[in-house]
């Protein structure tokens, strides 16, 4: 009834172009993270005197920190949409924002006295910080899993991780905002539960809809 | 000898992209041949694979034809400024080793229960052949249609749109649909 000619007939015929991966990536985003910033305001709220506290080093660098995780796991998450594109040197880049995080505890450390490590670490935030990235991910999580269905990911979970991983710091860089724990030893212990989380949670869901 | 080879293969990957990025461009005649060399390669590629797996060599027009549609419905994932043939060659990978997951799995779980019911051995080509029609044959009416009208009957998409009064937006939006499931259905046959 139809043979491998009659379906190439049919696919020449058909014009219609899914978007390319950056589009694709840019327009799911957009409403992933307006809604995530709509819950971020409604429910938390930037910090009082956030403009000010740009100037105080430990939360200028926790911001930094996880904008750049932002941006390095959306390269990857880039890169994943391609198959045959080796995502190498993407995976390599993620190694940079934990060096980054440990020359700082190592400063903190040296700055701080060691009767203040535990009280710092523990911060007076944690539980709030667990629950927020995951909670402020979601909407993103959706949406980045949404545009990855546009694409060809060689593996579907590691596809999935790594869309957990994008949104997990998209999350996180909200929550950051708002997070009065500023210290690196902190950000060292929880943020990395919440990202985590989303990163497993991706992964378990791009094996099963990343498939193509 | 060598160089000579290699020299082929140059102008060979230095043809595809042309077509591709011409196919890209709206050009579905030149999309078309491309498709038509795509097919002898994957047809080389997907007997070689599945000899070297030790399967018999009957499911390979159908592995060809599921990564002709993977490739068709993800064309927006090739980079137009790379060669064509690494990302050819990654999605045709991946469709042979889905099939293979797949067949494995079927022959596990059904051989015994069904052997009485096995076809015969003039079935060859032709189960090929009837799975695909049974794919085409599980598509919603309208889509079904749409795509056989333009595949089986090799009509355009205004000849489709008038023997079928549909606009010629709906007739592109189903066969673009029905080709998506298509490849879904494919996917989902264990």
């Amino acid at each position: 009834m139809m043979d491998t000619n009659e379906l190439i007939a049919a696919l020449s015929t058909d014009s219609i172009r899914p978007p390319a991966p950056g589009r694709a990536l840019t327009l799911a985003l957009i409403p992933g993270v307006v809604i995530a910033i709509c819950l971020f305001l409604g429910v938390l709220g930037l910090r009082p005197h956030f403009l000010s506290l740009l100037s105080e080093p430990r939360f200028l660098f926790k911001l930094l920190l996880l904008d750049l995780l932002a941006a390095l796991s959306g390269y990857l998450v880039l890169r994943l949409f391609r198959p045959s594109a080796p995502p190498r040197g993407a995976v390599l880049a993620l190694a940079i924002p934990p060096v980054l995080l440990a020359f700082a505890i190592g400063a903190e450390l040296i700055v701080v006295p060691a009767a203040q490590w535990g009280v710092r670490l523990i911060g007076s935030n944690s539980m709030v910080c667990l629950r927020s990235i995951p909670f402020l991910g979601l909407a993103p999580l959706a949406a980045i899993l949404f545009a990855l269905r546009n694409g060809a990911p060689e593996r579907p979970a590691l596809a999935g991780a790594a869309a957990g991983l994008f949104a997990g710091a998209i999350g996180a860089a909200l929550y950051a905002t708002h997070c009065p724990d500023d210290s690196p030893l902190f950000v060292a212990v929880w943020y990395p539960i919440g990202i985590a989380f989303m990163t497993a949670l991706g992964a378990a869901l791009g094996a099963r809809l990343l498939r193509w | 000898m060598y160089d000579g080879a290699r020299v082929r293969l140059d102008e060979r990957e230095k043809e595809w992209a042309v077509l591709m990025r011409a196919g890209n461009a709206g050009d579905s005649a030149a999309y078309r041949r491309l498709l038509a060399q795509l097919t002898a390669a994957l047809r080389a590629f997907a007997g070689r694979g599945l000899a070297r797996a030790g399967a018999s060599g009957a499911d390979a027009e159908d592995i060809v034809q599921e990564t002709l549609l993977a490739l068709h419905l993800k064309r927006q994932t090739w980079d137009e400024n790379g060669p064509l043939s690494p990302w050819l060659y990654a999605i045709a990978r991946h469709k042979l080793i889905d099939a293979l997951r797949r067949r494995g799995r079927r022959i596990e779980v059904s051989i015994d229960d069904f052997a009485e019911i096995l076809p015969g051995a003039d079935e060859g080509k032709g189960s090929v052949a009837a799975d695909v029609s049974r794919h085409l044959g599980e598509l919603p009416p309208g889509q079904r249609n749409v795509v056989n009208c333009i595949a089986v009957d090799g009509a355009s998409i205004d000849e489709a749109a008038a023997r079928l009064s549909m606009s010629n937006g709906a007739v592109r939006v189903a066969l673009h649909r029905g080709l998506a499931s298509l490849a879904a259905k494919f996917r989902s046959y264990e």
